[in-house]
């Protein structure tokens, strides 16, 4: 361990890393400058506008507000993992089918907050997902169709797996 | 033309976008993303101070430190940064500061750059710039843009005043209508009104960023802005350096709404710093600097006059304004107000208009493009100024509207402020908006509530509005002495397999080009949608172009590609003509098929194209290329129109207040995407919105900032935002073959009018006469214990016994 620094060991995105970091780096400067990893971006600095949101063992975090140090020995996944085998999430396709981005500066937050959303309330109704997103600051759409995105989500994952159970009744 | 023909056609089509595969995935390009080998990064050190002399830098701890490269001030920079571009001098004699990129002998708003420390990371040029020692000499502050006006306090000694230039529109004098104190004086009635527009902080979501590599033959700058291509020409004049050795690439760009419209002094010294290092060399910035150091919009004080006759029939109107310039003037600052003056007759046609606007500087950042700039200021004033004469007048608004508006038979109709409207229908948008809204049956449950005195009153409030799109014809920014043309730039060039690379001046941002570009010339060269590529935002591949702002990029960029297309045709049929021995004339051209007239004979595009490609047997004297550019300049605006409707309950209890419902019929002209278009209104709307009841840049005395992050400044969350009822008529614009008009600023127009007007019509019988901007919930309260106290007062001595 270099002097000042301190060694993390860490999940992003399915990867394992173990990195000599200093104590003050933040958990989005970690992603972005030590790992490359640009998709997740800064839009603030007082944890108003959730731009940086990843995903911390399945829990939407503010990447801002984390240090890297208090990242090590857990799992976080990014809007770059978010897609799996070559298939997007299912937020990814509703938020290009419902026009749920115009700039796009917010969608990497927005998207993963809203897989967070999704995986405590599965079905939120338009107001539950506004709440649920309260945290993160769009510019572009005046969020109706971020809202239509997640409930389109929603539903399109309540039909696969619906669909996916009764395959495994019969 | 069938169902089946229509369905096929591209343009209408609600495509999602080409654009979001990258952004979905994070694959995206914004500027802070770019990392080159040896890049050093700077950190600015702003004044804290509104105003103040410079009496000494000292910058040897911060060169000491570790990591730091080299630390720059305004006198190291003075010989070689020049002044910050003005590209819009409103009057011959227009008073403009000086205004260098690094402050030299003093400062004029807190957050000015006064040093630049060069460092080998991000955090340690921070760290420095802490080191930086500033001792400045206070100077009175001024901050009140009506004291300012006063000249009490001059802040430019040298210019005399603090007043920048006066701008004067007369419709006697110019020809269009009559005298307005005349028509003033004959009115039965004249109601005036005092609204402020207050300071707006753009608020796009990516702070800015600018990579500037000065290694190659020619300086390559990112920057996330709105325009490259002005960039390249100013940086070229306010620098010296020759133009053909700059590049400037918009990659990707988080938004802008006018606040990316801008030449910045962190540009500048950007690219002078790489210069000074040889090296490539990032400077993004933080939230709080964005706040405080990129430019704010609206700030105007506006005085409004309007006579009408008992009948309703307005007579005239007199506009009198105060604009807020800030501390000094960016790339049009002056001119914004100005735009306005042509859009407070709205889409009304009394006959007699003065505007009389005087720019005034303050110790603030300086003002200038925001969504809509200049418009939703007018369209506030006129549209706030007719539910007053309404009430005064004892009028429905809507009918009010009605006998003042142009007739949709009256088109093409030149307005009292010397524009001339091509077409609309202000009676099928707001019969339209009117039944979506259920306005009869709103009015009665308004009627319900006032009875029975239910603390949550509604409020309905009407915004028809206008406004002028497609910036500009040349020939008229000339007139307006604006420092640039208003032509767009396009160039289509065809590959040797039939895909088709569209090149386009315009640089999107957010509004979806790539897409409906594609769409356009899919239909017009009938090759598939997903064979276009569009290019754009580069300097080098995009070799003209003047941008994206004021609702321009449609209209007038779209127009140079549908040009630039017809150009490609009409070579391929020479080639395809040669291909079928057929004479030119007898080639016609759809779906992607070239024939002969008459007969079955066919040669397919990408035939063509493969064909232009291998030039082995060409017609005579042929240039072996189906390539075309094409420069439109438009001959008139368009103007887009629509009719918002903002049902609105106040809590007179508590001042809070909700949006019960919002309806908005717009007219955009032909569509080519709903899906964008939709979008746009959506957007547009949240941001008029959030002017009318959450948004305020606050200043203090000493001209610090009180709203310098989002947690002061309240940019609206998804809870805060009702859900839209967004709808349209069809009436398009006459003057492009496209007969679209332009939908970018819309919503953010019309909106905030009829939010107010809505709160107004909630609380008016309570005798609240208004509510400043943003119409917080403190601000409603005490506007109705105001009112009620001083009702009580007034009506004392009359319940007296």
């Amino acid at each position: 361990m270099a002097s000042g620094t301190q060694t993390i060991s860490l999940t992003v995105d399915g990867v394992q890393y173990t990195d000599d970091v200093e104590p003050r780096l933040l958990l989005v400067q970690y992603l972005r400058e030590v790992l490359g990893k640009t998709g997740t971006v800064v839009g603030c600095d007082t944890t108003n506008c959730g731009a940086c949101t990843v995903l911390v063992d399945g829990r939407g975090i503010k990447s801002c507000t984390m240090l890297a140090v208090e990242a090590d020995g857990h799992e976080v996944t990014t809007i770059e993992g978010l897609s799996a085998n070559g298939e997007l999430h299912p937020l990814q396709r509703s938020f290009n089918t419902c026009h749920a981005l115009q700039c796009g500066f917010c969608t990497p937050g927005m998207i993963m907050q809203s897989a967070s959303l999704l995986a405590e309330n599965p079905d939120p109704s338009k107001e539950e997902v506004r709440h649920g997103l309260e945290g993160n600051l769009c510019r572009c759409t005046g969020y109706q169709n971020i809202v239509a995105a997640v409930r389109e989500a929603a539903a399109e994952t309540a039909a696969t797996s619906q669909e996916s159970s009764s395959e495994a009744t019969q | 033309m069938t169902i089946m023909e229509e369905r096929q056609a591209e343009i209408g089509r609600p495509r999602p976008r080409k654009e979001d595969a990258r952004l979905i995935t994070g694959r995206s390009k914004y500027t802070d993303n770019i990392t080159l080998p040896g890049m050093l990064h700077l950190s600015m050190v702003r004044s804290p101070l509104a105003r103040a002399r410079i009496t000494s830098i000292d910058t040897s701890a911060a060169r000491s430190a570790p990591g730091v490269v080299q630390v720059l001030t305004g006198a190291d920079l003075a010989d070689e940064q020049g002044s910050m571009p003005n590209a819009w001098p409103i009057t011959p004699d227009q008073k403009t500061p000086p205004h260098p990129a690094v402050a030299v002998d003093t400062v004029n708003f807190a957050g000015e750059i006064v040093a630049v420390v060069i460092a080998r990371s991000a955090a340690a040029a921070r760290d420095a710039s802490e080191l930086v020692d500033v001792e400045y000499e206070d100077l009175p502050v001024v901050t009140d843009l009506a004291a300012a006006a006063r000249d009490e306090e001059i802040i430019y000694p040298e210019l005399g005043t603090n007043k920048s230039a006066t701008w004067v529109f007369d419709s006697a004098q110019a020809g269009t209508g009559g005298d307005v104190e005349e028509a003033l004086a004959n009115s039965e009635v004249v109601v005036e009104r005092t609204f402020t527009q207050q300071r707006l902080i753009p608020a796009f979501m990516e702070p800015r960023s600018t990579v500037v590599d000065p290694t190659g033959e020619q300086i390559t700058m990112w920057s996330a802005t709105q325009i490259p291509h002005v960039l390249r020409v100013m940086l070229a004049l306010t620098l010296g350096v020759p133009e053909s050795k700059l590049r400037v690439i918009a990659p990707d760009v988080g938004g802008g709404f006018g606040g990316k419209l801008q030449v910045t002094p962190e540009e500048v010294i950007t690219l002078l710093a790489a210069r000074r290092v040889g090296k490539p060399c990032k400077y993004t910035e933080t939230r709080s600097e964005t706040m405080v150091g990129a430019h704010h919009g609206r700030d105007q004080l506006q005085t409004i006059r309007i006579g009408a006759n008992r009948d309703g029939t307005v007579t005239g109107l007199d506009v009198h304004l105060l604009a807020d310039m800030g501390a000094y003037l960016g790339l049009i600052t002056s001119g914004i107000p100005i735009l306005g003056a042509f859009m407070f007759n709205g889409i009304y046609k009394f006959s007699a208009y003065r505007f009389e606007c005087t720019n005034v500087f303050t110790n603030k950042v300086w003002t200038d493009a925001y969504r809509g700039a200049g418009r939703p200021e007018a369209t506030f004033a006129i549209e706030r100024i007719m539910d007053e004469l309404a009430t005064e007048l004892g009028m429905d608004p809507i009918e009010l509207r009605r006998k003042n508006w142009i007739a949709h038979e009256e088109f093409p109709f030149t307005t009292v402020a010397s524009l001339e409207y091509d077409s609309g229908n202000y009676e099928a948008a707001t019969d339209k908006a009117l039944e979506l809204f259920d306005y009869e049956a709103l009015r009665a449950e308004q009627r319900r509530r006032r009875e029975s005195g239910d603390p949550v009153q509604l409020g309905i409030g009407v915004s028809t509005f206008t406004e002028m799109c497609g910036l500009a014809p040349s020939r008229v920014l000339g007139s307006l002495d604006y420092g640039a043309g208003g032509w767009e730039y396009a160039q289509v060039r065809v590959l040797p397999t039939g895909n088709v690379e569209v090149v386009t001046g315009v640089s999107p941002h957010g509004q979806g080009h790539v897409t409906s570009w594609s769409q356009i010339v899919a239909d017009r060269l009938g090759v598939p949608f997903e064979n276009v590529e569009v290019l754009h935002g580069d300097t080098q591949v995009a070799q003209r172009g003047m941008d994206t702002y004021g609702s321009r990029s449609l209209a007038v960029g779209g127009m140079a590609v549908v040009a630039a297309t017809d150009k490609v045709i009409e070579k391929a049929k020479q080639v395809a003509a040669h291909m079928l021995e057929a004479a030119a004339e007898d080639i016609t051209f759809s779906g992607g098929q070239f024939s002969v007239r008459g007969t079955d004979q066919g040669v397919s595009f990408n035939d063509v194209a493969l064909a232009t490609f291998a030039a082995h047997d060409m017609p005579e004297g042929f240039e072996p290329s189906l390539d075309s550019d094409a420069t439109f300049d438009p001959e008139n605006f368009s103007f887009p129109h629509g009719t918002h409707l903002a049902a609105m309950e106040v809590d007179t209890e508590t001042g809070q207040v909700r949006v019960h419902k919002y309806v908005c019929v717009d007219d955009v002209g032909h569509v080519i995407n709903p899906l964008i278009v939709d979008g746009q209104v959506h957007g547009g709307l949240a941001q008029g919105i959030a002017q009318a009841l959450f948004e305020e840049a606050v200043y203090d005395d000493s001209g610090t900032l009180l709203t310098g992050s989002f947690t002061e400044y309240l940019v609206p969350a998804a809870p805060d935002l009702p859900e839209f009822t967004v709808d349209r008529t069809y009436t398009p614009a006459t003057t492009n073959v496209l007969g679209v008009k332009g939908v970018g600023e819309a919503g953010t127009i019309a909106s905030t009018p009829a939010i107010v007007n809505g709160i107004l019509d909630a609380v008016r019988h309570l005798g609240v006469r208004d509510v400043a901007m943003p119409c917080s919930p403190s601000r409603v309260w005490n506007a109705i214990q105001q009112a009620q106290s001083s009702g009580q007062q007034a009506t004392e001595p009359e319940v007296a016994p």
